[in-house]
């Protein structure tokens, strides 16, 4: 199912010797990762690993203790995350993270609009504003909520919020997609739906997955990098990662 | 069905305003001009507590830079040409808000409360304690700033429209305002400030910008103020009035711009009716007393304001089944 590896395998998000450090613990320890364009690289490994940490560093939501982020090519590691994510780095939470008030498309409105944002234009009606209106249809459709756009977003069943969390960051354009568990919580068929999308979107997109759901995993990843206490202990193509006897004796458990 | 209802109310509210002075004496107008002003100021606050959940608990030194500045600049013996006073009174707020929301939006929920009153009695105590102010006495306008001949503010009734219209440019200005995209951004930093980051918005610009506009609209209700009384004292800076407007807000209903008109209303009117000696005799002297006990029962009767009555009936007569929480989510902007 997987796409051949070719020629557009530019790296575009690379984390270079990632540490956290709270106090004393050492939450993420000496972590480097590149994301290809065209690629689906999953990080697992137990609660605790350090793997939420990671992409919360890589998205600019907390500064690492040490280690260096570069996106596109450019050292963004004293960059702000609004900045981070307006360069084209998108991520979506483990819980949900929308505004459950607003409409289903007003929530994907809102973060199309991320991309124009015009502040200053005061007179003018948000819901005019044809690229991000535009923008915010595109990413509910391709996450298969065309027909849920007036409802509440609070009002949506739990695997249509995690729809909404990937549409949403559909809408800003990314070039890279940080995913924090977009399959937590989901049913069969949900799941089945969210991995289809990610099929989709593999070609144009470098993308990041961390996941429980270890079936998913081994049949979407490209890549999987394996995470225990904060430390990487293997990173490698799907198959070796099955038969690599470090992983099944510290994760893997069989 | 009921979608433009809150239009034709808040017109309805605009054409009573406008045929007022013609049934009621000069008592009358005085007071719904001082209401008036209130209700600016009130939606100066509305801005930011309704639009950007950000609770601010100093708006009485905008309110007040405002009045101080259009006394203080007046010549004393002619009048001021309000082409300039206005715009600079409202400027000088706009800078201090600037000012106060450049450090204190670093800070966040009861540290941000907090830190916006003690910005507020900074600004109290300068005009209470230096020469500048002239302490707790305060300073008179003898002379009211006009517009050539066209506008002369002296005029109580001239005064009444010029509020009027300040009133209704406020209103429409936030209005349209609240549903630009800066309007959306704001409400969506008040829902959910870290996914509006990790979107792409860098949210202190948009928190400072609605700071500092929310302190030029207070400006302009101050400014009104001090024309109206031909007076201020430091009292228009305390922490009491801070604590007014923001139960005005509260007492209307917060999430909408016609709950700080009517929250402004029944809060100036609240105290009338207690102040009333023709109603209440000699307990009229305790009327903080009874407006304070009103505000606790509406309050606590009408969780979501006045604003929300209409909505509260509805479902005590036909239920709550309808679409009612549907419609609130789509009608909240």
């Amino acid at each position: 199912m997987k796409p051949e590896a070719n020629g557009n395998d530019a790296v575009l998000l690379r984390g270079r010797d990632i540490t956290r450090r709270w106090g004393g613990l050492v939450a993420v320890d000496r972590v480097s990762i590149e994301l290809e364009r065209g690629s689906v690289h999953a990080v697992i490994g137990t609660n605790g690993a350090g793997k939420s940490t990671l992409i919360n560093i890589l998205s600019g939501e907390i500064p690492p203790s040490g280690g260096s982020v570069e996106l596109l090519g450019q050292d963004v590691t004293r960059w702000t995350q609004p900045r981070r994510a307006r360069a084209g780095l998108g991520r979506s939470y483990q819980r949900n993270t929308i505004y459950p008030t607003f409409t289903v498309f007003e929530n994907c409105r809102l973060a199309a609009q991320a991309r124009s944002p015009r502040p200053w234009a005061w007179w003018q009606d948000a819901q005019r504003c044809e690229a991000s209106t535009g923008a915010a249809r595109e990413a509910a459709a391709k996450a298969g909520l065309e027909t849920f756009l007036d409802r509440p977003a609070g009002a949506l069943s739990h695997g249509q919020k995690r729809q909404l969390e990937i549409a949403m960051c559909l809408a800003t354009a990314p070039e890279v997609l940080l995913l924090d568990e977009p399959l937590a919580g989901m049913g069969a068929e949900e799941t089945e739906r969210m991995l289809a999308l990610l099929e989709q979107l593999r070609p144009g997109h470098a993308i990041l997955l961390v996941e429980h759901d270890m079936d998913a995993v081994f049949r979407i990843a490209d890549r999987i990098t394996v995470m225990v206490n904060g430390c990487v202990i293997a990173s490698d193509a799907p198959e070796a990662i099955r038969t690599n006897p470090q992983v099944q004796s510290a994760y893997l458990g069989h | 069905m009921t979608m433009r209802a809150p239009l034709v109310f808040v017109l309805a509210c605009f054409g009573a305003l406008a045929a007022l002075p013609l049934l009621t004496g000069s008592y009358g107008v005085d007071l719904v001009t001082k209401i008036m002003v209130y209700a600016i100021f009130a939606l100066s606050l509305e801005l930011l507590v309704g639009a950007a959940g950000l609770v601010c608990f100093g708006q009485a030194a905008f309110f007040g830079i405002g009045a101080y500045a259009a006394v203080l600049l007046s010549p004393a013996s002619e009048a001021a040409g309000l082409w300039w006073l206005l715009p600079v009174s409202i400027v000088a707020a706009a800078l201090y808000a600037l000012a106060v929301g450049a450090l204190s939006l670093r800070t966040k929920g009861v540290y941000f409360i907090m830190v916006t009153l003690a910005f507020a009695q900074m600004a109290y105590y300068v005009v209470h304690d230096t020469p500048l102010g002239g302490g707790t006495d305060g300073i008179y306008l003898y002379v009211k700033p006009a517009l050539g001949s066209l506008i002369d503010l002296d005029g109580a009734l001239t005064l009444y429209f010029f509020t009027l219209a300040s009133l209704a440019a406020t209103f429409v200005f936030l209005a349209v305002l609240l549903r630009s995209r800066f309007g959306r951004a704001l409400a969506g930093i008040r829902v959910n400030e870290q996914r509006m980051r990790a979107t792409g918005f860098s949210t202190y610009p948009y928190k400072l910008a609605a700071f500092t506009l929310s302190g030029g609209i207070a400006g302009l209700a101050g400014f009104l103020f001090a024309l109206k009384d031909g007076f201020v004292n430091p009292e228009l800076m305390s922490w009491h009035l801070s604590g007014a407007v923001l139960i005005m807000i509260i007492l209307g209903g917060i999430g909408h711009l016609r709950g700080a008109l009517i929250g402004a209303f029944a809060f100036a009117l609240l105290q009338e009716f207690f102040k009333s000696e023709a109603i209440f005799g000699a307990f009229a002297k305790h009327w903080h007393l009874g407006l304070g006990l009103a505000i606790i029962a509406c309050v606590a009767l009408l969780p979501r304001g006045l604003v929300g009555l209409p909505a509260q009936w509805r479902e005590r007569l036909v239920g709550r089944s309808r679409s009612a929480a549907p419609q609130e989510a789509l009608n909240e902007a």
